[in-house]
């Protein structure tokens, strides 16, 4: 490894080790690091999000200037960021007229997406059937059903007797249950992924694994 | 609640103890897992990719690095890393989407190790992108990529909400292979329903040991699991002593 990815790779696993000292261990210079150091962590997030919006940028007026398909809706992207970054910075973020553009513009649209995810799932399940024709697949089906008609009474049917109660027991209890399951997974699958940041073994940083 | 630190820190060190150890011991004996078909067809995937000059797609989600969801972005970065180095042959260097801004900048980052890894040195810094700072913006700006880019395989990997749908679907209605894998619990049941190779649980975690992306990877899954029978036994000691009436 190279000197200059030796040096984040140092940093990297001190930071990292500190960090975690200041979380097991009660002790006041180590707790005080922690919080500086997840300070300095969130600062340079906030920074990050100005190079990701210039590399958005990038991205679409590259795809403006080489005429690629799409391109009316990078101009669109391009004009409405400009327009929308130029009144925050005259306006300030705090304006109801620059909040305006976010419950005008990008709620409705996103709400829509959301009503268009329901109609994808609809027909992403019926498809589930002829992809992967298996019992684990009609039991995923049979519950989604069962746990859609428990939730609301059907027009002119109401309620239907019982499918409350079987609704709840299972979300209650097998839905829990597999749930806590996977969930203890993850835990593990997180705290070796972290273990390997620690030794080195991943570096998502320094430009420079050689 | 010092106790209680200790216990923590038990854990860690214990389980950093076995990582180490499994990676120094099975260096030269490499474990086998058991099969899991979606990386078979990963591999295939990426094989397809190198051959044909089409295009890999990776997401890695939406997960902010200073919450504990970053781990399954990590994840899937290591992941883009092995990838990357898989397709280093391609035309065409892999196109990465993220929700996240210092998620961004790390799969620059990650593309531009494997560039100079490969020793080809082409990179190409728009390669990675944010593509939004909210749930469906996101899913909003990955979506023309997977239609317009000549994308063949898309691998959505990280900490997805109910908007990793649109992602599949998209990838579905070009007729792409997909393998989507989340920490989040609503994703998986989507990612279940609606994707071609979706990967449930911890599965997500072990990604980078069946692309034998290091044999710390490798080690780190059997660490998994001798910690998994741990909790096991324990539940059902817990069980039994209860039954017992001993608390």
């Amino acid at each position: 490894m190279k000197l200059r990815g030796i040096l984040p790779t140092a940093l990297a696993i001190a930071s990292g080790i500190l960090v975690l000292a200041g979380y097991f261990f009660a002790i006041d210079v180590l707790g005080e690091i922690r919080l500086t150091l997840i300070g300095w962590a969130v600062i340079l997030a906030a920074f990050a999000v100005l190079a990701g919006i210039v590399n958005l940028f990038v991205v679409h007026i590259n795809k403006i200037r080489q005429r690629e398909k799409g391109m009316a809706y990078s101009l669109i992207l391009v004009v409405a960021l400009v327009l929308t970054f130029l009144l925050g910075l005259v306006l300030g973020p705090e304006d109801p007229r620059v909040s305006s553009i976010f419950t005008t513009f990008q709620l409705p649209v996103e709400t829509s997406l959301m009503a268009l995810l329901a109609v994808t799932l609809a027909v992403a399940s019926i498809r589930l059937l002829r992809r992967r024709l298996n019992l684990l697949s009609i039991v995923f089906l049979a519950t989604s059903l069962v746990v859609l008609l428990g939730t609301a009474p059907l027009p002119f049917l109401g309620v239907i007797p019982y499918s409350d109660w079987l609704r709840s027991q299972i979300a209650q209890v097998f839905a829990a249950g597999g749930a806590r399951g996977i969930l203890l997974g993850v835990a593990l699958g997180t705290l070796t992924t972290g273990l390997r940041i620690l030794f080195g073994a991943d570096r998502p940083y320094g430009g420079d694994h050689g | 609640m010092l106790w209680l630190g200790l216990a923590g820190f038990g854990v860690v060190f214990l389980s950093a103890a076995l990582m180490l150890g499994l990676t120094f011991l099975r260096r030269k004996s490499p474990p086998t897992f058991r099969d899991i078909p979606a990386f078979t067809h990963l591999k295939q995937a990426i094989g397809r990719v190198v051959e044909d000059g089409s295009r890999l797609h990776v997401s890695l989600g939406r997960a902010a690095l200073t919450t504990p969801q970053s781990a399954s972005a990590l994840a899937g970065l290591a992941l883009l890393n092995r990838l990357a180095d898989l397709t280093s042959a391609s035309d065409k260097p892999p196109v990465v989407t993220s929700g996240d801004a210092a998620l961004s900048l790390l799969s620059q980052d990650t593309l531009l190790s494997a560039s100079h890894a490969s020793g080809q040195g082409v990179y190409d810094p728009t390669a990675a992108r944010l593509t939004g700072l909210t749930p469906f913006s996101y899913a909003a700006g990955a979506m023309p990529v997977i239609h317009d880019e000549n994308v063949s395989t898309n691998v959505l990997i990280g900490n997805f909400g109910a908007e990793v749908g649109l992602l599949t679907e998209a990838s579905e209605r070009t007729n792409a292979f997909s393998l989507a894998a989340s920490d989040n619990l609503p994703a998986q049941a989507i990612q279940y329903a609606s994707g071609q190779e979706p990967l449930i649980g911890e599965e997500l975690f072990a990604a980078g040991a069946y692309v034998e992306a290091g044999p710390m990877h490798a080690a780190s899954l059997i660490v998994q699991d001798i910690l998994r029978w741990t909790i096991v036994i324990a539940i059902l000691g817990g069980i039994l002593l209860k039954l017992l009436g001993v608390f």
